[in-house]
């Protein structure tokens, strides 16, 4: 069954991209990393602020910021002043949700520069920011029970562990993949060298998920620039293509789901690929980012995206399948493990890495071969969303 | 406005974005002595109503009884019940008294509280599949009547695909709750399903 339409006509290019350092506390305001990353997104574009049309701003929770309102606070550092503005807001899945916004803005027609920004700033938020995420639960049936956002994951790695016989150190080697893949991002904020075993000597947080197989927290910005075909073509000798989107959300009563397999995932999936033309994901992408706050999650998402065999992610990754030299290399970038998770930002990342990628110009983090297409996937709001975008260089 | 004491960060790397990154990261001291910071509790209230199904699903909690609602039109059992079926968009239409019996779909070892601190005697939260209901539907609660803390011994005693029951409150002291079930416990032999 179809989950487009009709293939949209006019195509729409990603002709520039910036980032702000990653940080887990920023002495910068939201407002001055989402500058950073903005104005270097549109230097690199080789255009100014007076040149776009529209803009696309990403970010999480208010309750990070304690800003209610936090999308119009940060319209100045995100250059939307004047212009037409949208929040982009779905969670987790933000970053990603943003360029697919700003896509739609390009695509009907409307706009032909869009600048699209992610931002957030977690650290704000005392004694943890873990505790802006204690409302996502149901108020009546769930929090009375005490739960924390840390039980969400752990729940769901288990299931995902027990329904395929997947082990701890199965999945501890995402953690150790991603973190050394940071060591080659300047922007990184835990990019370390460890082993499998140093994952699994740190404190068991929630069993069985260990700190290390845990995002960071962190203060961050990413931003892009989106052009129609036309002035793509006009502003950039090498632009990347936004092929195709798709996003999709499941059910609010997540204990009535499938925990070991995201199905959102797989059908915002098939939607982007449809629409990119991409029939046989494994052979017709080269490249992929899939969101990584927790360990698992990769392997989830890698199977969603149907880039593995459902519970074979794990062996894939420990025969190299997704290391950087491997044949699909999976978060290059060093990802929200390696590189850090201002959440928002963390989502347009994986987009800016996609951008470099496939231009070849990652250069310490190139993946060999000519990668033609890439894909990058966000997740979020109550475990319940995939947003997918494939990028390629036709 | 802050003092910059922070030295901004110039991060070069032979990697993109080949430009040095702006931002200026703070250590903890910096954080908490050196920079200027504004703090604000909230204090918030709300009160929220349970709704017209959850209200019937306490009510029955109250009486030790675990409910579930059906849809004729997709066949469906589900629990927590819910006024309208979201899948075919129309009214449920029956509600179901489950038993107090499951299994343990999946479940965790929580050594944390949500602001980091160590527990020392762990949370073992769980997706409880209600017996009775469609597959693979339940809904979260806690595991308890377990002995030891380490994984080790949990792990012993606690296992995906486990049978369980629900431990309740005396009759008295319910009050129409999700925590009139105090958790669910391991039932070492159960009745046919």
């Amino acid at each position: 069954m179809s989950l487009i339409k009709r293939k949209p006509q006019r195509r729409v290019a990603v002709i520039g991209a910036g980032l702000s350092l990653f940080m887990r506390r920023a002495l910068d305001t939201g407002k001055e990393l989402a500058y950073y990353a903005a104005s270097q997104a549109l230097q690199t574009a080789g255009i100014r602020l007076k040149d776009i049309q529209a803009v696309v701003m990403a970010t999480a929770p208010d309750a990070f910021d304690g800003v209610h309102m936090k999308g119009e606070w940060l319209l100045d550092g995100a250059g939307g002043v004047g212009k037409p503005y949208l929040r982009a807001y779905v969670g987790g899945g933000s970053g990603v949700f943003s360029i697919i916004s700003g896509w739609m803005m390009v695509a009907s027609g409307l706009f032909d520069l869009v600048l699209v920004v992610a931002e957030e700033k977690m650290s704000s938020c005392q004694p943890h920011p873990q505790g802006a995420f204690l409302t996502i639960f149901d108020h009546t049936i769930e929090r009375p029970l005490g739960p924390n956002l840390l039980w969400i994951f752990s729940l769901e790695q288990q299931r995902y562990m027990a329904a395929y016989g997947i082990r701890n150190e199965d999945i501890a080697l995402v953690s150790v993949k991603n973190k050394h893949n940071a060591l080659a991002h300047p922007a990184a904020q835990v990019a370390a060298h460890l082993t499998v075993k140093d994952i699994l000597d740190s404190d068991v947080v929630a069993w069985p998920v260990h700190r290390l197989m845990v995002s960071p927290i962190s203060d961050g910005a990413a931003a892009v620039v989106l052009a129609s075909e036309q002035v793509a073509r006009r502003l950039s000798d090498r632009p990347i293509w936004i092929q195709g989107v798709g996003w999709c959300l499941d059910t609010s009563y997540w204990g009535n789901r499938d925990l070991a397999y995201p199905r959102y995932v797989e059908k915002a999936a098939w939607m982007a690929y449809e629409m990119a033309g991409v029939t046989e994901p494994r052979k017709q992408i080269h490249v992929a980012e899939p969101y990584d706050p927790f360990a698992y999650k990769e392997l989830h998402h890698l199977e969603g995206l149907q880039l593995a065999d459902r519970g074979q992610a794990p062996e894939d990754l420990a025969r190299g399948r997704f290391d950087r030299t491997g044949e699909l290399p999976s978060c290059p970038s060093g990802g929200l493990m390696g590189v850090g998770n201002p959440i928002a930002a963390a989502g347009l990342m994986k987009i800016c890495e996609l951008f470099w990628q496939l231009r070849r110009e990652a250069g310490a983090r190139q993946v060999p071969g000519n990668p033609e297409r890439g894909v990058a996937q966000a997740w979020g709001d109550l475990m319940q969303i995939g947003t997918v975008a494939v990028l390629g260089v036709r | 406005m802050a003092r910059t004491r922070a030295k901004p960060a110039t991060a070069r790397a032979p990697a993109p974005p080949y430009v040095p990154l702006r931002g200026h990261p703070l250590n903890e001291e910096e954080f908490r002595g050196q920079v200027g910071s504004t703090t604000w509790v909230p204090r918030l209230e709300y009160a929220w109503d349970a709704g017209v199904a959850i209200s019937r699903f306490l009510d029955g909690l109250r009486e030790g009884k675990i409910y579930g609602v059906r849809c004729r039109r997709c066949g469906r059992t589900v629990t927590p019940p819910r006024a309208f079926c979201e899948l075919d968009f129309k009214p449920m239409d029956e509600w179901i008294e489950l038993r107090d019996t499951g299994t343990i779909n999946t479940f965790s070892i929580c050594y944390v509280t949500w602001d980091m601190k160590p527990l020392r005697v762990p949370q073992i939260p769980a997706v409880i599949e209600i017996d009775g209901t469609s597959p693979r539907v339940g809904f979260l609660h806690l595991v308890g009547g377990v002995r030891g803390r380490t994984v080790t011994e949990i792990r012993r005693q606690v296992r995906v695909g486990l049978p369980v029951r629900a431990v309740w409150k005396p009759p008295a002291k319910r009050e129409g709750a999700i925590t009139d079930i105090l958790h669910f416990e391991p039932v070492r032999k159960r009745a046919n399903r």
